[in-house]
């Protein structure tokens, strides 16, 4: 067991710290547009430094430097010390990107991850469809080519994002005759395209952050292709599994918890101190041992991208499923806590902290079910980590 | 940076479980739970594989190990659960008496042939009026559910936290076994009259440096009996068949063992982390041992109870013998301090009450 990074990083480390004493009071204000000039600003700041998009090549609009998880992981740390905004995220960002980067033609890499990276180009992720959840390779959205155009219809659902975002990547079913998983493209297309409607959907936290969007003979050249014909379930899944563990990381559960700690020294009932009962802070305590095993658990997932002999796939496989359950549970210890004032929510005059407990206490549980379901990561839990058998086969209505 | 286990420790968990495998079958854990044997014999295999004296050092007899690989040994001990005198007389005792720079049984201790058994439980929380008055290094009164039934001494502590040496052979110890659900852990209880004692230690801070590392120890060895149930579940779904297939392809059997997996596989970072801080980041070690320990009494439960279902009828017999497994988890949740009282302490070092 070695916890340091050696001395070799110490330097590193400085000079981030360094950063972002001197930035912490230029940061854009929070609550900014995405594309306010604010933002945007930042965004090119931390790109310059090296402190976004570090190991994207400069060529495509990156810091360049050679990939390096330990420093990575230094700057979330000071960053995260500070709570410092660490720049844009978003799923062309965090998801588009490294498929490009992995997968895409030059003139893709050209053409889309500068803008992406910068803020200027907001995306879109186009998978499940009312017929296709949980069962994503049962899509049934149709992309057939005629001349040099795909021609697509069909029906998208969930689309985050998708009313403010400037182009979708988006999987399609281009070989209706082929094997479900072997059937399927990525497209990546403009929003703006003739035949495409956007529905916005409103969810049960009164926003309407996703969307339904239907497709109506909508032509996109031939080119707008990530891999091969056909091999759109490989491409989408090379970065499913990143989306996975990043919807739960375990410091953001602590950074919530010890806000709950703060929340149960304010709040009173009946004049005594909410932190002072007993039934409280017995359930504080064993939401906070709970956090800690997924945060140890983080370290070792962190060791094992660093020395490769360390078998973790299990330990990284749990995330998704724990992390977001947790974190809808410490969001629900709030709630409690404050009681009937825990109800609050929008103008509510006695709202406390914005009704960001109330609100994540909902996004989590769309998180719990987004992202694949814990149901589904239960399956993958059991069939891939401890070697249980799939699901018998069943004649299905479809004849799938 | 490298959170994991090193090469040393790989091979030390690797010889140990062959040990364990070949002279501590689960037919070995039945004679010793029916009372037809006891643990000596297992403890002088250990004992010769530098078991008892793993955190002694090498100048009094041991081989010098840290806690991190107290960490491993007791999770193989959990995995196989071994009758055995680890946690008190390998882990505790020596923790006190280094500590306390008393070290003339350390060289027995350390080669398994002088066993230190524990008696905090009233330090910890008195129950039962139990409970002991010193007069003039002469202890009389009562210690309850106290580590190791077989021990040749053991290490006292008073409600002030201070801590005495008895023999078991002393003057006025009446010892009396207590029987419980775990057979694979011997408890006892002692009744003392004015029993010659020896003063180790007033030194609050030494008591509760045994204690953190005795209850991450004991949490190891949660992780590890849990770890057993759990692949022992997988194991028997694979083979078991009903409705004409194997059980482990129902859903519900499936997402059982996934839940385990799920709420146990963190745990073991949690418990590697926990054995390095005791060393390396003391600091820390006071907290994350209560939660440690809280945190695996409520997984180990989750496991013991679901591990049982997964095999249905059959769990619930002795022909497997899984209840051994269950009720080792079961005894650890209860020794050292149960889980709210760890969570207050785990309130309490945070200042929060
Ligand atoms: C907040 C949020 C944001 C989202 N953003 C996007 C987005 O941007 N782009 C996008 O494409 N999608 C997005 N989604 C969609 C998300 O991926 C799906 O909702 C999810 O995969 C579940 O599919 P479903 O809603 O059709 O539920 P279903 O698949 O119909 O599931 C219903 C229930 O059946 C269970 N179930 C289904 N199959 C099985 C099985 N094999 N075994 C056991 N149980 C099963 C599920 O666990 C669930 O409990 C988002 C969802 C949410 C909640």
């Amino acid at each position: 067991m070695d916890l340091s990074f050696g001395p070799k990083y110490s330097a590193f480390r400085d000079k981030v710290r360094t950063f972002v004493r001197e930035h912490k009071d230029k940061q854009p204000a929070s609550g900014s547009a995405p594309k306010s000039s604010g933002i945007l600003n930042w965004q090119a700041l931390l790109i310059e430094q090296g402190y976004h998009s570090r190991t994207i090549p400069e060529e495509y609009g990156g810091y360049g430097a050679a990939p390096d998880i330990i420093e990575s992981r230094i700057i979330a740390e000071e960053f995260a010390r500070e709570q410092m905004n660490t720049g844009l995220g978003g799923q062309g960002i965090s998801m588009l990107t490294p498929v490009l980067l992995e997968m895409g033609t030059e003139q893709q890499k050209q053409q889309f991850i500068r803008p992406s990276i910068q803020g200027k180009l907001a995306w879109c992720q186009g998978y499940s469809e009312p017929g296709a959840g949980s069962d994503l390779a049962s899509l049934t959205t149709k992309a057939e080519l005629d001349g040099d155009e795909w021609v697509i219809n069909g029906q998208k659902i969930w689309t985050s994002s998708a009313h403010i975002a400037d182009w979708i990547f988006c999987l399609v079913r281009s070989e209706p005759e082929a094997p479900k998983h072997q059937g399927i493209s990525f497209l990546l297309f403009e929003m703006n395209t003739p035949g495409i409607e956007i529905r916005p959907l409103v969810d049960m936290t009164e926003n309407a952050n996703f969307n339904e969007v239907f497709f109506t003979d909508v032509r996109v050249p031939k080119h707008q292709i990530v891999g091969q014909r056909g091999q759109g379930w490989k491409v989408a899944n090379a970065i499913l599994g990143h989306e996975r563990g990043s919807l739960a990381p375990p410091d953001a559960a602590n950074a919530r918890l010890n806000g709950v700690i703060r929340l149960m020294q304010q709040e009173t009932i009946d004049g005594q101190r909410i932190i002072d009962n007993p039934v409280f802070r017995d359930r504080l305590m064993k939401l906070q041992g709970r956090v800690m095993a997924m945060q140890y658990n983080d370290m070792r997932l962190f060791s094992s991208r660093i020395n490769k002999n360390q078998d973790t796939k299990l330990a990284g496989m749990v995330v998704k499923l724990i992390g977001t359950e947790l974190r809808h549970e410490i969001e629900g210890l709030a709630i409690d806590v404050m009681g009937e004032i825990g109800l609050s929510y929008g103008d509510n005059p006695y709202i406390r902290g914005n009704g960001s407990w109330q609100y994540q206490y909902m996004l989590y549980l769309g998180l719990i079910i987004g992202g694949g379901t814990s149901q589904i990561q239960k399956n993958i839990i059991s069939e891939r980590g401890l070697g249980m058998p799939k699901e018998p086969k069943i004649e299905t209505k479809r004849g799938a | 940076m490298e959170f994991g286990l090193s090469q040393e420790q790989i091979l030390l968990q690797d010889s140990i479980n062959r040990y364990l495998y070949d002279q501590a079958s689960l037919d070995v854990v039945r004679e010793i739970a029916a009372g037809d044997t006891d643990d000596k014999t297992i403890w002088s295999g250990l004992a010769e594989m530098g078991v008892a004296g793993l955190m002694i050092p090498e100048e009094h007899g041991g081989v010098g190990l840290g806690s991190m690989d107290a960490v491993i040994v007791a999770e193989c001990l959990g995995y196989h659960v071994t009758p055995s005198a680890f946690l008190s007389s390998a882990v505790i005792a020596p923790s006190v008496l280094l500590s306390a720079g008393y070290t003339n049984d350390l060289a027995d201790i350390a080669a398994g042939t002088f066993r230190v058994g524990i008696a905090f439980s009233e330090a910890i929380g008195a129950r039962e009026k139990a409970g002991i008055v010193v007069s003039e290094s002469h202890l009389s009164g009562k210690c309850l559910f106290v580590l190791d039934a077989n021990a040749d001494a053991y290490l006292i502590a008073t409600s002030e936290q201070s801590i005495y040496l008895i023999r078991s052979d002393a003057a006025g110890v009446k010892r009396n076994q207590l029987t419980t659900v775990d057979k694979t852990q011997t408890i006892c209880e002692l009744i003392l009259e004015e029993v010659k004692a020896e003063l180790i230690s007033t030194d609050a801070n030494i008591y509760l440096k045994a204690l953190d590392t005795g209850r991450v120890i004991q949490a190891a060895d949660t992780l590890g009996a849990a770890q057993c149930m759990l692949d022992q579940a997988v194991a028997y779904a694979n083979q078991r068949e009903q409705f004409n297939r194997v059980i482990a392809s129902f859903q519900a059997v499936k997402h059982m063992c996934a839940e385990m997996a799920a709420n146990l596989e963190p745990c073991r970072s949690m418990i590697w982390y926990a054995g390095h801080a005791l060393q390396a980041v003391p600091e820390e070690a006071p907290l994350i041992a209560c939660h440690a320990k809280a945190h695996l009494a409520e997984v180990g439960r989750f496991v013991a109870k679901t591990a049982t279902e997964v095999h249905g009828g059959m769990g619930f017999t002795d022909l497997v013998g899984l209840h051994y497994w269950f009720k080792r988890i079961g005894c650890n949740r209860q020794l050292l301090g149960s889980p709210e009282r760890l969570r207050e302490d785990a309130a309490r070092i945070q200042s929060l009450i």
